[in-house]
């Protein structure tokens, strides 16, 4: 890739993962959280921030271990130990968490109490071991700022889903929903909407 | 060799993040020594960092939490005056706009950072920690057990029928504690009797299922909110192990105020389910004014029932003429409750006179 399309290279990936690509609407990762968290605005931003700043991190954290020790012929270990990637990557997000809360709860207090209590709750989520999974797919090739742009797109396009999906059920809850579908069944139907929608944008950009 | 590889690397980075973490631990999770003031008494000191609520348990001020700290029962309510930090987000489903002005919060989730100042209701100090042996333990249906428990240190127990005691269930990592009712009447100051049911896979129950006679049972107590009013009648309905705190309450009437009007209701699904049926109606046959009504909600799978069928509240609906000058005890599953409560009301008794402990 030549100095001048790198920068055009990120901003399609970025774009990519937020809209086309998008982790929650078109893989449909991270379901739990976002139908969990997603009643109102306040909280759904603050999960939405926890996972972006999460996934940013960890993804480029483990694009170092992966690359730097288990894939065959890495410069700190020869041979093939791709068979660990799935227990190294969650045991390397459940640490970053951990560290993570913390370091909020003691240096920066007023961004614990807001953020804090989510930071648990996503070291299980599936959408960030997603993003850091597919950050290593072999078709895709991604060097580390390719990496991290599609991670930091990823974790904006949950914000982005998730911000959403407040939105609409702070309105449904004045709403006339027929009883059967009231609560979950009706947000799991929106998700399948806004999914659809997403696909609008499909050819935009592509990865 | 590859497999001496994946260990070594599996260790070196498995360990390189418990390093990190303990020193992280040991660094910033260290916020000094604290005081705490509890009543405008004279302060404690206590190790930064932990949860306020384990910091009362040491001092032994057994706050009541039936979920054990998990920020699920919202039982352990204190005022915070000063310290302590914002309100958190997990607190605010158990919080009213009146106690989050007076600094109410949940004693599980306020960690203790700096000095902190609290307010702690005068009862709370007056709960114990008790150490009890297992006397006896019977099955009363196949599912409930009856256990009694001989109180060895402190020797006596004082306490209003209705009322409740955690057991520590021991062996688990954390101090777990579940919430039992009593069912014995207050007169028995030397003794404790719980109902448990066994839910499968549950921890307090499973538990109190397995522990013999002669074993050593752990317990504080006593909790619980409800006042029996001398000069109202009684109405007490109960479903399905729901049944603890009327034999606590219905005993004591009939002991102290035999000729008060009372009624018991009770609700069970099949007549295997059906406890102290022939007890009550013997204790019904002395205290005049007790009045015994069961009801089973499944009966065609008990052919030889020949007493009332249909919802615990169906029968109360019936056998209730009003709710005048009545106060109410309730026990059993939410949807019973539920039930009931709009019975109750229809028939004029005041939301404030309901007592239920729901689970």
């Amino acid at each position: 890739m030549t100095e001048s399309s790198l920068f055009g290279g990120l901003a399609v990936v970025f774009l990519a993962a937020i809209l086309t690509n998008n982790i929650l609407l078109s893989k449909f990762l991270g379901m739990c959280s976002f139908i969990a968290i997603s009643r109102n605005m306040r909280t759904a931003v603050g999960m939405g921030i926890a996972v972006t700043f999460v996934t940013l991190f960890t993804a480029m954290i483990n694009y170092l271990i992966y690359y730097g020790v288990l894939v065959p012929g890495a410069p700190l270990c020869a041979a093939d130990l791709t068979f660990l990637t799935f227990l190294i990557f969650i045991m390397m997000i459940a640490g970053f968490v951990q560290l993570v809360e913390m370091f909020l709860e003691r240096f920066i207090p007023l961004l614990y109490f807001n953020l804090g209590i989510f930071l648990p709750l996503i070291t299980v989520n599936c959408a960030i071991l997603g993003v850091n999974l597919l950050m290593i797919d072999p078709d895709r090739h991604f060097g580390f700022a390719q990496t991290a742009a599609y991670a930091l797109g990823s974790g904006l396009g949950y914000l982005l889903a998730i911000c959403l999906m407040a939105g609409i059920r702070q309105r449904l809850a004045q709403a006339d929903i027929p009883r059967p579908l009231r609560g979950l069944g009706i947000t799991v139907i929106i998700t399948g909407l806004m999914a659809m929608a997403f696909m609008g944008f499909t050819g935009m950009v592509d990865l | 060799m590859i497999y001496l590889q994946a260990i070594g690397v599996m260790a070196v980075i498995g360990g390189a993040l418990a390093v990190l973490l303990l020193l992280a631990d040991r660094f910033l999770c260290n916020y000094g020594p604290c005081q705490v003031r509890i009543n405008e008494e004279e302060p404690f000191t206590v190790q930064g960092g932990g949860k306020l609520l384990d910091a009362l348990y040491d001092r032994r001020i057994f706050i009541p939490s039936a979920c054990g700290g998990q920020g699920t029962c919202g039982f352990c309510k204190v005022q915070v005056l000063e310290g302590g930090g914002p309100v958190l987000p997990t607190e605010l489903p158990f919080l009213e706009e009146t106690e989050l002005t007076a600094g109410t919060r949940l004693a599980c989730q306020v960690k203790i950072r700096d000095d902190i100042r609290i307010r702690v209701k005068e009862e709370f100090l007056h709960i114990q920690e008790f150490r009890s042996e297992v006397v006896t333990a019977t099955m009363v249906t196949p599912d409930t057990r009856e256990i009694h428990l001989r109180l060895i240190e402190p020797a006596e127990i004082d306490f209003r029928p209705g009322q409740y005691v955690q057991v520590f269930v021991p062996g688990t990592r954390d101090k777990t504690f579940r919430a039992y009712s009593i069912a014995s009447p207050p007169s028995r100051r030397d003794a404790v009797e719980l109902l448990v049911r066994l839910i499968p896979g549950g921890l307090g129950s499973g538990y109190l299922h397995r522990v013999q006679p002669g074993e050593e049972v752990r317990f504080t107590g006593p909790y619980g909110e409800f006042q029996l009013d001398p000069g109202m009648e009684l109405v007490c309905i109960g479903g399905g192990c729901g049944m603890a705190p009327m034999r606590s309450i219905l005993r004591h009437v009939a002991e102290e105020t035999p000729d008060r009007k009372a009624w018991l209701f009770f609700g069970a699904r099949t007549a295997e389910q059906v406890m102290y049926h022939s007890d009550f109606a013997s204790l019904a046959e002395r205290a005049q004014g007790l009045e015994v009504h069961y009801a089973l909600s499944e009966p065609e799978s008990s052919p030889d029932w020949t007493g009332e069928t249909g919802f615990i509240h169906e029968s109360a609906d019936r056998f209730l003429k009003d709710g005048e000058g009545k106060q109410v005890f309730l026990c059993g599953p939410p949807p019973m409750i539920k039930a009931a409560i709009e019975v109750l009301t229809a028939k004029g008794i005041p939301r404030e006179r309901i007592f239920y402990d729901e689970f």
